[in-house]
């Protein structure tokens, strides 16, 4: 699994041992390098041993032989290669599609996240402000995350189906020239507009989650202090928000990046001509219909120091994140 | 209390209509696959019709022309998504298992490996990873779906936190009862475990009935998913003179419904789970 999906899960729900056992636990040595509770020659190597094969075979040695290949360049008749230093990467970023492309990622992931994030924080402080219906608003609110990618996508196309969907229908009422086939800014508009609507859910409920640990007391000495409903939201909340803000900026990020795949192959197949082609939709491109294995050799190394970065951010933060407390 | 009263009718007026706007696309696609095919072509019908049944014997029959029936394709992405969520589960609690219960040359080598992972989303590796799997004749199998898939570093660390939270206690008493390392893991931990590994599957079993790209390369024809084989049905679909959207509209429903329904039924669990991790 990887840092996409860690974005799309809920990787902090940590379940707690039973009550009362814990109350009586002895302490372990800091570092966790304590005496080996069970003692074993072979079984643990036996317990590590399936994860660590695939690891090495579905990982490890993809990765590592990746890394060779974008340093090499098949000879013309595509019978050897031969060490090609940093062509492959030049090539990449001579050819004007991949600066496109990183143009668009960067374009796509900053709107889709500060989008979300902002709709998410709207809805989950409005909810959390109300006297009841607390739980049928989370699940209205909740649910479009579950939905895999391509299956929004499809709902999504056939909305916005020039001439015959209903909101292509109300655009073209409200006399918008509605064809996302042919306008590039529309095309990158609707998949961003799909984007937010499922991601939204995401923010939702981790922002909703973030809530909870605002203490009740709080509010209570912003109400007596006189402060109104937006002092109260700018000077408590979302600084008490915090670190759910940025944990969240980081992982839609994230996702915006990588995991965008399948809404663009449905929606747009990355068109018209490149303005919703992804830096990942690009590499599909390269390496399946163009088969260039050198050239997708080097934009999946690019790729792999983007979501290196990324997780180093997010590894960062979830640090900061447990010195809160 | 009469200005809290407003503020609180005004409060659930916003969050309704987004609500709305959040079910918007759903209704209508509910509304689309309880239709025939011609019904959207001179407007836009705004209740349900009664062709549901019609729409879904024909997609679970003979499918859309050029595109595969859709019972193999739900059975495929069920097995699919059971043999990645199980997968995870079966590899990473012994890993965490090892990690936390045993010091061994090579522990921390071998958790750090697993984690570094995370840096390899398929999304990423995805080029490699389908040479590997090509090279290993795994293309259009269920383990060509399923094995490269398997590896799960969230799961680990879930689960390496979790069993770390036991009370050394319960070991001691176990050795003591004469019970080995593997009779604690099946007897103690795993019976103890349950929200979690709940928990981590319904989340895997999501991740693995959502996934797209790498069916989309793995597989054609015999072992096509329904995410993934739905981009043939739009493709064929609008092949027709009066495009087929009623039938992939079905189609989606389908595919939607499972996922959507375990996320709404664990629900509660998420936010209490999510709160005790944030906080």
């Amino acid at each position: 699994m990887g840092v996409s999906v860690l974005a799309r899960q809920t990787p902090s729900a940590v379940p707690a041992a039973p009550e009362g056992l814990a109350a009586k636990r002895r302490r372990r040595p800091a570092g966790g390098a304590g005496p080996a509770i069970f003692d074993h020659r072979f079984l643990p190597y036996l317990l590590v041993l399936p994860e660590l094969v695939v690891v090495g075979v579905f990982f490890v040695w993809p990765t590592v032989r990746t890394f060779v290949e974008a340093f090499e360049r098949s000879n013309a008749f595509g019978l050897g290669t031969r060490f090609s230093g940093l062509s492959n990467f030049v090539d990449a970023v001579a050819n004007g599609n991949y600066l496109q492309a990183l143009e668009v990622t960067v374009v796509f992931a900053a709107s889709t996240t500060v989008a979300s994030m902002a709709i998410g924080l709207f809805l989950a402080v409005e909810v959390e402000h109300l006297r009841r219906g607390k739980a049928v608003y989370r699940t209205l609110f909740v649910w479009t995350y579950a939905v895999p990618g391509a299956i929004a996508g499809s709902l999504w196309l056939f909305l916005f189906q020039p001439d015959l969907g209903p909101g292509a229908r109300l655009l073209t009422q409200l006399g918008v020239h509605w064809n996302f086939a042919l306008h590039g800014a529309q095309a990158l508009g609707l998949v961003v507009a799909l984007t937010v609507w499922q991601q939204s859910a995401y923010n939702f409920l981790f922002f909703t989650a973030g809530l909870q640990t605002v203490p009740g007391h709080v509010y209570e000495a912003a109400a007596i202090d006189g402060a109104g409903a937006l002092g109260t939201f700018w000077l408590i909340t979302l600084p008490l928000l915090s670190p759910t803000t940025l944990l969240l900026s980081v992982m839609d990020v994230l996702y915006a990046f990588f995991s965008s795949f399948a809404v663009i192959d449905i929606v747009t197949q990355g068109g018209p001509a490149g303005a919703t082609t992804t830096l990942v939709y690009q590499l599909y491109q390269d390496g399946f219909q163009n088969a260039d294995t050198g050239l997708a050799g080097a934009e999946t190394v690019v790729l792999i120091a983007i979501a290196a970065v990324f997780l180093f951010a997010q590894v960062r933060l979830l640090e900061r994140r447990a010195h809160y407390r | 209390m009469r200005p809290h009263l407003g503020a609180q009718v005004a409060r659930h007026a916003v969050l309704a209509l987004f609500a709305v706007l959040f079910a918007l696309p759903l209704y209508l696609a509910v509304v689309a696959a309880t239709r025939s095919a011609p019904a959207f072509l001179n407007g836009v019908p705004v209740a349900p019709g009664g062709q549901l049944g019609h729409n879904l014997s024909q997609v679970f029959g003979r499918g859309i022309t050029n595109s595969p029936a859709i019972g193999n394709l739900m059975v495929n992405s069920a097995v699919m998504a059971l043999g990645v969520s199980l997968g995870k589960l079966v590899l990473s609690v012994p890993v965490a298992y090892a990690v936390v219960f045993f010091r061994f040359r090579g522990r921390l080598v071998a958790f750090w490996l697993v984690l570094a992972t995370l840096m390899l989303p398929v999304e990423v590796r995805f080029f490699p990873t389908y040479q590997v799997t090509t090279q290993l004749g795994m293309l259009n199998s269920f383990s060509g779906l399923i094995v490269p898939l398997i590896a799960s570093a969230t799961a680990v660390f879930f689960f390496r936190q979790s069993f770390r939270s036991f009370p050394l206690e319960l070991a001691d008493a176990a050795r003591l009862d004469g019970i080995g390392p593997l009779g604690f893991l099946w007897r103690v931990v795993l019976p103890l475990s349950k929200p979690g590994l709940a928990a981590v599957f319904v989340l895997e079993f999501i991740y693995g009935w959502n996934q797209y790209l790498w069916p989309l390369l793995v597989t054609s024809g015999t072992h096509t998913t329904v995410v993934m084989g739905i981009r043939e049905m739009i493709s064929a679909a609008q092949s027709f003179a009066v495009p087929q959207w009623n039938l992939v509209m079905t189609v989606a429903l389908l595919g939607l419904l499972p996922p959507v329904l375990v996320v709404l039924i664990m629900q509660r669990w998420f936010v209490r789970g999510l709160t005790a991790g944030i906080s």
